[in-house]
């Protein structure tokens, strides 16, 4: 049953919270306008309280929106609860049932849709072999690792072939190696079943090796939406440049370009005896791949990282040089 | 930001879109309006219009009636001194059970103490007090020779409530000692504070809130008392009993009404500085869990005395409860003990149609019982679970009746719903029908259930309902197939909690039970009145027998077939 695929749109979508100190009313999300196309991995990315996993509750029905409509496909959802919402989510918490096994916890999206009982074990285990999980239909959640936990709530989530999979934070229970296995089988899944997802996470190394699309969330506003590249070498303003990957900031007076903002990634400068701006190494340390600096240039601070220190000239602290760098391997704002 | 309508307006779509949701959350209102509400309303009204014209002259001839304003003065003196006494004595056996190393022995006294006051119907220390104490008490008048000693009255009231509600003050404190942390008096003692300065310096001002929300509660338990000063108040009235004298003996029912407006007042008012000013502070100081292990007291000069001092108080209590199947056994109270005889049990079933009223209070309770409980779950639900205009109304409705006197509420029925709502005619059959018991039943019932039903809803995270509502369940779905199943523990010790509750049951329900039912408890009332107290206790006795019972029946059930088993068995 190939089923058409659908993509999500939001037309200048707005939710108002009430502070419940102060009593006074706020944007969590101020008028966003997204489109997110058919088949498309899509990760909303920003601090906490951004507004990310807000927007994300809204498409899936659990928070209404303020201001706007937010369509799945061409059909306005505003008013769908969440349970005649044709979207899943797989949670932060991974929100099992704690008092089935594993088969009744996929099981139960398609027992509510009365699917016929051969049907549901056929589906079961075909979306339980897709998360590799053949063979623990019968256990009891508890009894099953943070990961595996994590793929019944994918397979939950899947087996009832929603028009769009939502994930809120899925792998922030798990540890660190976990997280990168499980982020790659989210990927492959994914482009697998040929589903449109949106994924909120805070991680940006999980959003740039996950998105075809990433969206940078700050204080209830998006920032910036484009490729990963695009963002990584492009981004639109100083909170961009400075959430993704690690930035520097200079005044573009250094390269003759007055008004402008200098946005120099860690690893496109270098340190040599001469050649480029007068710096003082304030710190120096020697991290396995690179070596890491902290210079300074006049009064501004900049972090380098100098990869293969092994064959390189290694400056110390109070060492007086000067900082190089391309100027094709900068990104220039506008101040 | 005047579109911040649209949310709220999306909101009440959804929930219009589930009509079930909307059904419940009506039927709810009503019910809540209706059985809770609307008799307090018209107490008001009655007390204030009653005699044909508006104003304060009804409240004005009760507060000239003597034994009214004596009993005010009775009942608030009643209620301070067993709220302290219950108080204090809780806080012994909690410091005890906490803080020292106990023998296996005490511990198991202790566990005892602590589940008879919830098996056991509120009259039976009463009884007992009077069969060991009384003028032919088996202690004061065979063992020490007292022939005159009168338990009736104002000691004999302050010491079974003490005895009946210490315990209920015991657990409470029990649950706040545990929650502090004892790194915090460990640093006490490094800095060379003694047990004692760390005690009076750093336990007693953590858990001094605590200590007023527990005074405060008995306070209101015991002021809303009605069985114990009924047996053994003897002249002495408080205000539970001199409300029920002015409808049953003077027949004045407005006077009736404005007295139990004045005593609604009183409880509602410490129930509002329990509730919220007291709680809140209670768990503003004690919020975190205790770090680990706490370092018992071993020390010989302090465990000893202790307890011993506990076990002495709760092998008395227990005593006392032993003390009433033992007496229906006896041949003639007070005279001759030997030899014991099963004549009273026999009189009960016989003569006093005792298998009629264990067959009425059984049915009753029996049928309230599933109602309660899963009224109780389905406003816990609602009020952790879901966000709709009424919640508010809801939750505060269904607290309300913790603080409402049976007494009351009985007073309350009689007026309301003697003549149909509003005296006119509607509803009018309710009134004397099985029906409107076993609305009493569960309106009694409905706070205690509704605390544990929260209280158990809080620990399951939001999004294990919202993942069940979220794969295609609608509200419906998910509390029958995710909420209930997942509460089971709850709801099972809802559904006895509340038919112990109601077999046990008398302050409301005296006021409003016709002839043709027969109860228990008011039976027991009755035969321990006029004095015939081998009958009352063989009454008494069944009735334990069989509020026990259902509790060991709760707890086979809860190991067999409870939630942590089926999360276990693979």
């Amino acid at each position: 049953m190939e089923k058409v695929k659908k993509g999500v749109r939001l037309d200048h979508i707005s939710k108002i919270y009430k502070d419940p100190k102060t009593d006074k009313e706020f944007y969590a999300v101020k008028d966003t306008s997204l489109d997110i196309e058919p088949g498309s991995f899509v990760t909303l990315l920003g601090p906490s309280g951004c507004g990310k996993t807000t927007t994300l509750r809204m498409i899936a029905g659990f928070e209404s929106p303020d201001e706007g409509e937010i369509y799945l496909g061409d059909e306005p959802i505003n008013e769908l609860t969440p349970d005649k919402r044709d979207t899943a989510m797989v949670f932060q918490s991974y929100a099992l049932l704690p008092h089935y096994n594993v088969f009744d916890n996929v099981a139960y999206g398609l027992k509510l849709r009365k699917v016929p009982q051969a049907e549901i074990k056929e589906r079961v285990s075909r979306v339980l072999g897709l998360v590799e999980l053949e063979g623990m239909e019968s256990r009891m959640t508890n009894q099953l690792s943070g990961g595996q936990q994590q793929r019944v709530a994918l397979a939950r989530a899947l087996v009832i072939e929603p028009s769009v999979l939502l994930f809120d934070e899925p792998l922030s229970n798990l540890d660190a190696k976990l997280r990168v296995t499980m982020r790659t089988e989210i990927r492959r899944i994914q482009q697998e079943v040929g589903i449109t997802a949106i994924y909120v996470t805070h991680d940006q190394s999980e959003a740039m090796a996950l998105s075809d699309n990433i969206i940078i969330m700050s204080k209830g506003v998006v920032e910036q939406m484009g490729s990963p590249q695009e963002i990584y070498y492009h981004p639109k303003n100083e909170f961009v440049a400075d959430f993704i990957g690690e930035a520097n900031f200079l005044p573009g007076d250094y390269i003759g370009k007055p008004g402008k903002t200098i946005v120099l990634r860690p690893e496109s400068g270098y340190l040599a005896d001469e050649g480029g701006l007068p710096c003082k190494v304030v710190l120096s340390a020697f991290m396995g791949s690179y070596q890491n600096y902290h210079v300074m240039v006049g009064e501004h601070l900049v972090k380098l990282q100098e990869y293969n220190p092994k064959n390189k000239k290694i400056y110390n602290v109070g060492d007086e040089c000067c900082l190089v760098f391309e100027e094709a391997n900068v990104h220039l704002l506008e101040a | 930001m005047a579109q911040s309508k649209q949310g709220a307006a999306l909101d009440r779509k959804k929930l219009l879109a589930d009509p079930i949701m909307v059904t419940t959350i009506v039927l709810l209102i009503t019910f809540l309006t209706l059985f809770v509400l609307y008799p307090l309303a018209i107490l008001l009204v009655d007390s204030f219009v009653g005699d044909g014209s508006f104003g304060l002259s009804i409240f004005k001839r009760i507060f000239n009636m003597p034994s009214f304003t004596k009993a005010i003065g009775n009942t608030l003196k009643i209620g301070f001194v067993v709220g302290i006494a219950s108080t204090l004595i809780g806080l012994l056996f909690a410091y005890v059970e906490v803080y020292v190393r106990m023998g296996k022995l005490t511990g198991g006294l202790f566990k005892v103490v602590s589940m008879l006051p919830v098996v056991s119907p509120p009259f039976v220390l009463s009884l007992s007090m009077i069969m060991l104490f009384g003028k032919a008490g088996i202690i004061t008048r065979y063992l020490l020779h007292i022939y005159d000693n009168s338990v009736y009255g104002y000691w004999g009231i302050v010491i079974v409530q003490t005895l009946t509600f210490f315990p209920v003050c015991y657990m409470m404190l029990k649950g706040l000692l545990r929650n502090i942390d004892p790194s915090l008096e460990e640093a006490a003692r490094d800095m060379g504070a003694s047990r004692f300065k760390v005690f009076t310096s750093v336990t007693l001002p953590l858990i001094l809130p605590g200590l007023g929300n527990a005074f405060l509660v008995t306070f209101i338990e015991s002021i809303a008392d009605f069985a114990n000063p009924m047996i053994i108040g003897g002249s002495y009235d408080t205000l539970a009993t001199t409300i029920y004298l002015q409808i049953t003996g003077a027949y004045d029912k407005p006077g009736a009404a404005a007295m139990a407006v004045v005593l609604l007042c009183i409880t509602l008012m410490m129930f509002g500085v329990q509730k919220y000013y007291l709680e809140k502070k209670t768990a503003a100081t004690l919020t975190g869990k205790a770090s680990r292990a706490r370092m018992l007291i071993e020390d010989k000069s302090v465990r000893l005395p202790l307890t011993i001092l506990c076990s002495l108080v709760a092998s008395f209590v227990i005593l006392m409860y032993i003390c009433v199947p033992i007496g229906s056994l006896f041949p003639t109270w007070g005279y001759s003990f030997f030899p014991f005889t099963f004549k009273w049990y026999q009189l009960v079933f016989t003569r006093y149609k005792g298998f009629k009223a264990f067959k009425d209070s059984f049915v009753l309770s029996f049928i309230s019982a599933p109602i309660t409980a899963l009224l109780s779950m389905i406003i816990s639900y609602l009020v952790v679970k879901r966000n709709f205009k009424g919640k508010g109304f809801i939750e505060a409705v269904s607290m309300l009746a913790m603080a409402v006197p049976g007494t009351v509420l009985g007073v309350g029925y009689i007026r309301g719903f003697a003549g149909g709502v509003f005296h006119t005619g509607f509803l009018e059959e309710l009134y004397g029908t099985a029906a409107i018991l076993v609305i009493v039943f569960v309106v009694r019932s409905l706070p205690t259930g509704t605390r544990s039903g929260i209280s158990a809803l809080r620990q399951i995270d939001k999004s294990i309902e919202e993942s069940a509502y979220d794969m295609g369940a609608n509200s419906f779905k998910v509390f029958m197939t995710v909420t209930l199943p997942l509460i089971k523990d709850s709801f099972l010790s809802g559904l006895v909690t509340s038919f112990v509750r109601s077999i046990t049951a008398i302050s409301a329900i005296i006021l409003l039970v016709t002839p043709q039912f027969l109860l228990i408890t008011v039976q027991i009332n009755e035969f321990a009145e006029k004095g015939s107290y081998g009958l009352a206790c063989a009454f008494a006795t069944i009735l334990i027998l069989i509020t026990y019972g259902a509790v060991l029946l709760m707890n086979l059930f809860i190991k067999h077939f409870g939630t942590s088993k089926a999360l276990k068995e693979d």
